[in-house]
């Protein structure tokens, strides 16, 4: 089903959304607001040879969720019947759906995946199917706890399932609970869920907040583990992937959909279930709303409400920050949802994403600079740690392009955020030791990868608090480096404004106070007159850059 | 004769303790300990010669002292007023250069039979070293009778004296004495496959030298503060350098232990459940003896080389581990690996020939610039340095005796 030809979708009911904005700086334009971890700064950047890329304005959302999702498993894309028509009473059925990575910040109550995982649990019961698990496909991050899985699936569903052990956390390092179901032409081992491999349907429920999501990665990385992941989460991957969130131009990609065949070719039944949003992150309206306005169209109560949040979060410690800015849930709108056959689906969502997400952009830049907001996929209800810092702007907000990273090779990169040198110590364990001994050693990927993954990602202590506990896989900072292993590849210099000092040269960056101390600093590099972009993100943009 | 001595002042030590807690090394501005013309010391006994110093150490316990940190366990054993220096490298008269074995036992004391742990050699476990021709003393540095390095003279007996080889140069000799500490610490650790040693001042580095001669296959795990001492614990021979705090993680690393939380939710490596087969402590806090205890294994053995003053501890896993804890003073006669017996210092002017431990000797000063090199000796750490040592090769007074 195509969200064009929605018949759930009713006429818009807020003012027709705006396109993504390139917006040339002069020296009448305003200060920019730059995110900084769990606070905010005004930043001016030079006139004449700065621009500033603003993300589209939210497209409108579904107005009957609910009957897009019957309508989309009554009607199929792809080599697919209806889902209704693939249930039976003696059938095995798998209900895996994303995990607290998904989305960013977490949405607000119902999640999609509740409305969807109720919708197929109704036709499952409908169709008198018994042997139901319902599977958080969390590869190797760490567990969801209760509260975050009631979250996602719902209470009703979670209070059916959980208690008699139907409703879970993938494991993948249960020795029993993981087979390998073959190898690809490319001699990857495709490791998968034994439970959903032996099932006789897989459903997976997504959200896709970025392009990256999705598609043959949903199962293939969300139901796998280390066997598999090493081969497409790794330097040369990362590096071969222009931008991985570009699907035609990604390795990661690549690697995922060869699985994926994989998958298929030992029988696995895959019924694929893709929902995109829109990103209305902050709200239109209420507290947060002024963050999702373009600086000069703000009127005196957005200037007043701004001030008011930047001065009252000044004065909390970190840890109240953290917790305000924790219980954020966004009011995300579904704008589409497709299901029926992994690639057909895929395709329409990604096209869906961009229709969200997409500015066009001309030229490279010298300097790209971005403010880090408090939260990346990897620390929701936890610490943003340097690693994830590092992770977040060179894995993540760098590889927001399709055609060509928006800084030129050779440019610099920077990026504000605090860094502070602290870690959550139940979530990311092996984080601590990969920045004490790790990068104590070296920053280069290439050498990380080969002197010391394998030693992180076998250590018995990591799996144990994998498995047992809240902790991301021992071998989860590594992929963090990884992720930002082509920026590091392509760009001269890396510069954190604001960060802790001692943290940010650990990372091989270099740390200036103030944002002018940095575009000075990056003077050395790209030259005295060098073009500046800023990306004004959140919410989530994809820079199309000719 | 010129001398720093240390008196039986009260209230200057209040002062000197006082002092010394705002600034490390500050206790020698106020405290007891003035520089001074005293006579040159007379000879306890018969055999005695007379030993002018070329360069004195400041060791760790010199500046617990002078700051009014030491323990009072040392109150019976000192006889005030006494010139401190037991880290000396020296000139007979006759112009032999010698370095001090300071440790004043039954024989530097005249007493026959001598006591059993003298008997052996092992002349750091004297058990008479309050009685005899001395006044009380464990060392050289903390008798009046002898005086001590830290003044252009004093007295030694030929048992407390070793000749120095031509090719030692006066830095490398006035580190024998701090290795001999290091070496006996290291032997004390002997049979460890992987140890960990805390702390990276002179005796963590002579100790990482010293375990590192003993056993190339050895894994060392060592703490450093400052990067100074980090480069020299990675040259010296640690195979993993961390800082203090990291030490619990890298033990756990490096031994496949799992870590062990007081507290399920917080994450926090309180203990491992294995760790390293021994500990060598060359801080002596609360918190290193801690840190020993929690990343050594059952059954493995702390080796107490810094000076731990009056600690607090849980020691608990002491004894739910059966872990050992021993101390490793000094230095006397060791039992080389084919069963002969053979003297500290020996294998410490080895040593530190073969390790170039003269580099660790960072600054000198002349006696008169005692408070510049006090207060340098107790910040060496964070001012980039290891060992510091009174030059006395210039005073005039040396060459008018």
């Amino acid at each position: 089903m195509n969200s064009n030809a929605d018949p759930y979708k009713t006429s818009n009911k807020h003012l027709a959304p705006r396109p993504g904005f390139v917006l040339d700086v002069d020296r009448t334009s305003p200060p920019i607001l730059f995110h900084h971890g769990d606070q905010f700064k005004l930043e001016k950047l030079p006139a004449g040879r700065s621009r500033v890329i603003y993300p589209p304005e939210p497209l409108e959302g579904l107005a009957d969720p609910e009957g897009a999702i019957r309508h989309a498993l009554a009607n199929p894309i792809g080599d697919s019947e209806p889902l209704a028509a693939l249930l039976r009473p003696d059938m095995k059925l798998t209900i895996a759906f994303d995990d607290v990575s998904l989305p960013l910040p977490p949405m607000r109550r119902p999640d999609i995946r509740q409305r969807i995982i109720e919708a197929v649990l109704d036709l499952a019961a409908q169709a008198g199917v018994d042997d139901v698990h319902l599977i958080a496909a969390l590869a190797i991050h760490r567990r969801m706890t209760e509260d975050e899985l009631r979250h996602a699936v719902g209470d009703r569903v979670y209070d059916a399932f959980a208690p008699s052990g139907r409703l879970y956390n993938h494991d993948a390092e249960d020795p029993d609970g993981m087979v390998v179901l073959g190898e690809t032409p490319h001699g990857e081992d495709v490791q998968f869920s034994r439970r959903a491999a032996e099932s006789d349907l897989v459903v997976y429920v997504n959200i896709n907040i970025v392009s990256m999501d999705g598609g043959h990665k949903s199962t293939a990385t969300g139901l796998s583990g280390y066997t598999s992941l090493r081969h497409h989460h790794n330097v040369h991957t990362m590096r071969n992937s222009t931008s991985f969130m570009d699907q035609k131009n990604s390795a990661l990609h690549a690697s995922n959909w060869r699985m994926g065949e994989v998958i298929r070719d030992a029988g696995v039944k895959i019924f694929q279930i893709e929902t995109t949003i829109n990103n209305n992150t902050f709200g239109r309206t209420g507290p947060l709303s002024v963050l999702q306005k373009r600086e000069w169209e703000w009127n005196a109560k957005d200037r007043a409400s701004f001030i008011a949040m930047q001065k009252g979060l000044e004065v909390l410690p970190s840890k109240a920050r953290r917790k305000i800015f924790s219980s954020w849930q966004a009011p995300y709108e579904m704008t589409s949802i497709q299901a029926g056959e992994v690639e057909a689906v895929h395709e329409i969502t990604t096209a869906n994403v961009f229709k969200q997400q997409s500015v066009a952009v001309e030229g490279q830049t010298d300097i790209l600079t971005m403010g880090l907001p408090y939260i990346c996929p990897y620390n929701v209800n936890s610490i943003m740690n340097p690693i994830l810092v590092m992770c977040l702007g060179l894995g993540y907000f760098f590889n927001m392009y399709r055609g060509k990273p928006l800084v030129r090779e050779g440019g610099v990169l920077i990026m504000s955020h605090p860094t502070p040198w602290e870690f959550h110590p139940v979530h990311h364990p092996s984080y601590i030791d990969f920045f004490e001994e790790v990068l104590a050693d070296t920053t280069d990927p290439i050498e990380i990868e080969r002197k010391y993954e394998k030693k992180y990602a076998e250590d018995e202590w990591y799996i144990h608090l994998y498995r047992n506990s809240y902790a991301y896989h021992g071998v989860h900072p590594f992929y963090m480096w990884y992720w930002g292993s082509h920026a590091l590849q392509h760009l001269g210099r890396v510069i954190v404004v604001g960060g802790d000092p001692a943290a940010v040269q650990r990372m091989g960056f270099q740390s200036a106070s103030t944002l002018q101390d940095a575009l000075e600093m990056a003077s050395d590099v790209v030259g005295p007159q060098a073009t500046i972009t800023h990306v004004k993100n959140p919410p989530i943009f994809m820079s199309d850059v000719t | 004769m010129k001398a720093l001595q240390f008196k039986r002042n009260l209230p200057r030590y209040a002062a000197a303790r006082i002092a010394g807690s705002f600034t490390p090394g500050r206790g020698g501005t106020v405290g007891p300990l003035r520089l001074t013309n005293l006579e040159a010391p007379e000879m306890p006994g018969p055999d005695w010669v007379q030993v002018r110093p070329r360069l004195s150490g400041i060791c760790g316990s010199d500046l617990a002292t002078i700051d009014g940190r030491s323990a009072r366990y040392f109150e019976p054993l000192v006889s005030f007023p006494f010139v401190p220096g037991h880290e000396v490298v020296g000139d007979l008269t006759d112009g032999t250069r010698v370095v001090l074995e300071p440790v004043l036992g039954c024989v530097s004391r005249n007493l026959d039979p001598t006591c059993p742990s003298c008997a052996a050699g092992h002349l750091g476990n004297c058990q008479h070293t309050t009685f005899g021709n001395l006044e009380p003393g464990i060392q050289t540095g903390s008798c009046h009778d002898t005086g001590g390095g830290w003044a252009t003279a004093f007295a030694a007996h030929p048992s407390q004296l070793h000749p120095v080889a031509d090719a030692l140069s006066d830095e490398e000799a006035v580190m024998i004495e701090p290795t001999a500490c290091g070496v006996h610490a290291a032997l004390k650790a002997q049979g460890a496959a992987t140890i960990a040693v805390l702390g990276a001042g002179t005796l963590g580095l002579v100790t990482i030298a010293a375990l590192r001669a003993q056993n190339p296959e050895l894994t060392i795990l060592a703490t450093a503060r400052y990067p100074h001492q980090r480069r020299l614990a990675a040259e010296l021979g640690a195979d993993h350098v961390v800082a203090p705090q990291e030490i619990r993680r890298a033990a756990r690393r490096h031994t496949g232990s799992r870590a062990i939380s007081r507290s399920t939710d917080d994450g926090a490596v309180d203990r491992l459940s294995g760790g390293v087969d021994a500990v060598v402590d060359c801080v002596g806090s609360s918190e290193s003896i801690t840190d020993g205890l929690a990343i050594t294994r059952p059954g493995g053995r702390i080796v107490l080389v810094g000076m731990p003053s009056q600690v607090s501890l849980e020691l608990t896993p002491l004894w739910h581990r059966e872990i050992q804890l021993i101390g490793a003073y000094t230095y006397g006669t060791e039992t080389a690996a084919d069963g002969t017996p053979v003297r500290t210092f020996d294998l410490a002017a080895d040593l530190v020939s073969t390790a170039d431990l003269g580099q660790l000797v960072s600054a000198v000063y002349p006696l008169n610039r005692y408070q510049d090199a006090l207060e340098h000796a107790a910040g060496a750490g964070r001012r980039g340095a290891v060992k510091i040592a009174f030059d006395l090769r210039s005073e005039k007074e040396r060459d008018q005796l």
